[in-house]
């Protein structure tokens, strides 16, 4: 069997980021050790071999360095497996941090990706996050004296006081830290935070200044050598991350963990968000079939390098339909789309507005 | 059971609207025990809905009653209530033609209203003989002596005898049936002659086909007669003859001269049986239909198309079932850059329109989409031809027209004279020219204008209300087609130009409403993937210009842990919405948008 891409979610955090509306939970010791066992125990039964792992959450790190390499123990991997583990600095990064990087590293982490969110501290405090700069200039220090130096920091976009000026010094530390990889997400007020509930008093900037704020870091990051390759996500060349690319090009992944997602055999399915049914070994929910050419298409424009023609047909064994050329084309004249005999990709502006420019280069005419 | 002809009266009601047609209706059935008292529901003969809302009367009804008089004989009264609005003039005179008298009611506190005229000159031309009841006199502000002398005054009519009732406490009904015995002639009938009966109505039914309503003038007509539409051919075998009670139909073994009955035979095909046509029988046929038939033409043409392409048929079969009704309404298909299918639909005036449009949006469940409403105009070209124009898209190029030519309305409103000022603001800003004034009353006003139909069509008679805080009445002929500077607006969106937006309009106005039309869609165009312009222009030359700014982004969530299912909703929820949007080129308006436009008057 093909080695897949394998996620795990650990659902747990010290305390919720008023913006996150991802799954989370406080953790408790006895809560914690079963989640692991359970997690374990769905890798061995899984039977496959991995060539890309992710840990997400939540805060995976707080579960330990030690319950990390437990859980990496029981995953098959290929020798040139991604090993990505999100830390929260506040965490990996304090002065007292019990967590062990070098741990990590033999367990074969070999990737970081770090929430730095802003490196001014006053934006960072208005985001509700824990710690400062310095925690994460420690915690990189620190993967990288255990051998780790493959980093992504995660910048967040729209954010309240949020200027170009703030912007830039963000970006010039995430290229002084030397960060591999960085992922800039623009803030969504989801409505079931507590930042909808006060985001009048937030000062955040207006849908213009949001925009041009992105087209900012979009130049800011290049300049820095963090090369666009997806809608939010920027590298040094051969830095993209493995395993976040094989969503956007239809590859199969198993997830693993409350709420988290899987496309594994050309079905799609996925745990519920419980975190004991999950322990108790509740089964996952059937969520029907997936890598259809319209899927394909709709996560393919998410990346630069777009809608590869070559690609689409070794798949499905056809052409992209007329009528999606001819909508191209068309968003082509508005500068929202790039059509060259290779492909088809979206401009920056284009990925500004994707959920509308996909929407319509996708409805039939 | 044979009643001897002399028995019979067979008679409408005729009043202004609102002053109690239908209420009075009631109480005639009530009085004659037509109908049980639980049975009673409040305007029993308005049976749609739509008609019990509105408080007006949109379709011709008939019922048969029994009435045992003061003379102690037993009379049969034929009651065929008309619709009570100017729109529908041909079907009151259809109506009108098939009795021979007809109840004017008058409203005692109102008085004589434009259509209480109207309406008594369309019975006097049908020989009607008139009687006056004057209703409402349980009203506060009624003064029946006054009403009296209005209608004496005005209309000529002696109402020394006239009933004084109140059709909603059921006071002095009695009268008004005694009247209608006592005033009202007999037909003059024979039965020996060709079959004649006039059509005043017919209905659809899914279990009997068609029902026809007819008034037989001579002749007889029974079941397995071979029956004869003198206008349009059609032969069909009579299945049925019978008379139309308060609440369910009679049978009977055939109707006679003099008599007001149904007849089906099962008649499927829409407009086989139409409003004034004659019926005869092939097995002894009349030589010559009855007077009066007429193909109505429409005044008034708009663009009806189905919010959603896929309710195309569904539109169709609507269409045609309300044309079987509704000799009135035409439609033929249409196609629109902007709408895409759908029809250029004919009517008899705005009302008309709004209620065709209402029955299809309630009775067949149908979300619509109309376009502006435009009259006729006639276009004079530079090589002496002349077309008729009732859709702007079909407007000829302005290089080759000579000059324009539009309809024109002798439109006469009354009101309360307080309001004369506002009323006349209101005729000349519509292009008015005032003919005269004539005081009916110390206090009440008849203003004689003549209006340019297409600034009476859309929202006349709302502005005309609101002006005169409802007391002002209005009512219109059309009279002849006259020179006007006219010019066809056309909206552009991002260069485009969207056909179902354009309309006819007088130059002078042409400015003001461009801007209009631009502020307007500029509000209601949500913002897209780039920049629109909106332009509004007269031929090549645009007028007024507005522009949507482009969209910059939308949502760019997070894809957490690789969760496709909720991209995939997203996308999902993004093709519905476009999918609800109307597409000129690469531009999505939402229906609203339209609406705005349409829908835009006076008061905006």
């Amino acid at each position: 069997m093909n080695p897949i891409g394998l996620y795990i979610h650990i659902p747990f955090c010290n305390g919720k980021c008023p913006y996150c509306d991802f799954y989370s939970v406080t953790p408790k010791s006895e809560t914690v050790e079963n989640y692991i066992n359970a997690v374990c125990k769905r890798i061995d039964e899984s039977g496959r071999i991995y060539n890309t792992v992710y840990f997400g959450g939540g805060t995976p790190s707080l579960i330990g360095s030690d319950n990390i390499a437990k859980i990496m123990s029981h995953i098959s991997r290929t020798p040139d497996c991604e090993a990505t583990l999100e830390c929260n600095p506040s965490d990996t990064g304090a002065v007292n941090s019990e967590f062990d990087f070098s741990v990590a590293a033999k367990s074969g982490i070999n990737r970081i990706s770090m929430g730095l969110q802003s490196a001014d501290d006053c934006e960072r405090k208005s985001l509700g996050r824990r710690g400062g700069c310095d925690d994460v200039e420690r915690a990189i220090a620190r993967a990288n004296a255990a051998g780790i130096d493959n980093i992504s920091l995660d910048l967040m976009l729209g954010i309240p006081n949020q200027t170009e000026e703030s912007l830039k010094k963000s970006i010039e530390f995430c290229k002084n830290s030397g960060a591999k990889h960085v992922s800039a997400y623009i803030l969504k007020i989801e409505e079931t935070t507590p930042f909808h509930k006060i985001k009048d008093t937030l000062c955040l900037p207006d849908e213009d200044a949001t925009c041009d704020l992105y087209l900012f870091a979009v130049k800011e990051l290049e300049k820095a050598g963090f090369y666009q390759y997806e809608i939010s996500n920027f590298s040094q060349k051969d830095f993209e991350s493995r395993h976040n690319l094989k969503y956007w090009r239809c590859e199969e992944y198993l997830g693993i963990g409350a709420s988290a997602h899987s496309f594994v055999d050309g079905k799609r399915f996925y745990y519920e968000r419980s975190i004991d049914g999950f322990i108790n070994g509740n089964p996952s929910v059937d969520d029907g079939f997936g890598g259809d050419e319209e899927e394909y298409i709709m996560l393919a424009l998410r990346l630069s390098e777009g809608l590869i023609f070559e690609n689409f047909k070794r798949r499905f064994s056809k052409d992209i339909s007329e009528d999606l050329m001819q909508k191209a084309k068309e968003l082509e004249k508005h500068r929202l789309a790039r059509v060259t005999n290779k492909n088809i990709s979206l401009t920056v502006d284009g990925f500004l507005v994707s959920n509308s420019v996909i929407a319509r280069l996708l409805i039939e005419s | 059971m044979a009643v001897s002809k002399d028995k019979i009266r067979n008679f409408c009601i005729i009043a202004h609207i609102d002053h109690g047609k239908s209420t009075l209706a009631d109480r005639l059935l009530e009085k004659t025990k037509s109908v049980a008292l639980r049975d009673m529901t409040a305007q029993l003969l308005d049976k749609m809905d739509l008609e019990r809302e509105r408080g007006i009367t949109i379709k011709a009804h008939a019922v048969k009653l029994n009435y045992l008089a003061e003379d102690g004989e037993e009379y049969v009264l034929n009651l065929i209530d008309t619709p009570g609005h100017v729109d529908f003039n041909y079907e009151v005179s259809r109506s009108l033609a098939a009795c021979e008298g007809a109840v004017l009611i008058i409203d005692a506190s109102q008085g004589v209203e434009a259509q209480t005229l109207a309406n008594t000159y369309l019975a006097l031309d049908h020989d009607l003989e008139l009687v006056p009841v004057i209703n409402k006199i349980d009203l506060p502000s009624a003064d029946p002596d006054r009403v009296a002398a209005e209608v004496e005054d005005v209309i000529g009519l002696d109402c020394s005898e006239a009933p004084r009732v109140s059709a909603k406490t059921g006071v002095n009904i009695e009268q008004v049936l005694e009247r209608i015995v006592k005033d009202v002639p007999a037909p003059e009938a024979n039965d020996d002659l060709p079959l004649r009966a006039l059509i005043f109505d017919s209905v659809y039914d899914s279990y009997k086909g068609v029902i026809v309503y007819v008034r037989v003038k001579e002749g007889k007509i029974k079941p397995g007669d071979t029956m004869r539409m003198m206008a349009t051919g059609a032969e069909f075998t009579v299945v049925e003859t019978g008379y139309m009670r308060a609440t369910i139909p009679e049978p009977c073994k055939e109707l006679t001269a003099g008599e007001v009955g149904y007849i089906t035979a099962s008649i499927k095909t829409v407009g086989d049986a139409r409003v004034g046509d004659t019926v005869t029988t092939v097995e002894n046929p009349a030589s010559e239909p009855l007077p009066g038939y007429r193909k109505v033409n429409p005044m008034v043409y708009c663009g009806v198309y189905p919010a959603d392409g896929a309710d195309y048929e569904n539109l169709r079969d609507a269409l045609e079932k309300l044309q079987l009704n509704d000799a009135a309404l035409t439609y033929e298909p249409e196609t629109s850059g902007a709408l895409g299918f759908g029809f250029r639909c004919g009517f008899l005036g705005l009302l008309h329109l709004e209620i065709i449009q209402e029955r299809l949006e309630r009775e067949y469940d149908l979300d619509l989409v109309t376009t502006i409403p435009s009259v006729v105009y006639k276009i004079n070209l530079t090589d002496g031809s002349t077309v008729e124009i009732d859709n702007p898209t079909h407007y000829p190029d302005p290089a080759t027209i000579a000059s324009c030519e539009e309809p024109f309305t002798d439109a006469h409103i009354y009101a309360p004279s307080e309001y004369v000022g506002a009323i006349m603001d209101l005729c000349q800003d519509r292009r008015g020219v005032f003919k005269n004034m004539d005081y009916i009353t110390p206090d009440r006003v008849d203003i004689h204008y003549e209006l340019p139909l297409n600034e009476i069509i859309y929202d006349f008679f709302d502005s005309l209300k609101s002006r005169t805080r409802g007391y002002a009445s209005f009512d219109y002929e059309i009279s002849d087609y006259r020179r006007s500077n006219l010019v066809k607006l056309d909206v552009l969106l991002n260069g485009d130009i969207v056909d179902a937006l354009s309309f006819i309009i007088h130059s002078e106005k042409a400015y003001s409403k461009a801007r209009k039309i631009a502020e307007r869609l500029k509000e209601h165009i949500p913002r897209q993937m780039f920049e629109i312009p909106i332009q509004i222009g007269i031929g090549g030359k645009i007028i007024a210009r507005e522009t949507v700014k482009a969209m910059r982004k939308d949502v760019l969530a997070k894809c957490y842990g690789g969760d496709i299912t909720r991209k995939k909703k997203l996308l999902e929820k993004q093709k519905e919405g476009k999918k609800r949007m109307r597409h000129f080129g690469t531009v999505e308006v939402p229906q609203e948008a339209f609406m705005a436009v349409l829908k835009l008057d006076d008061n905006d």
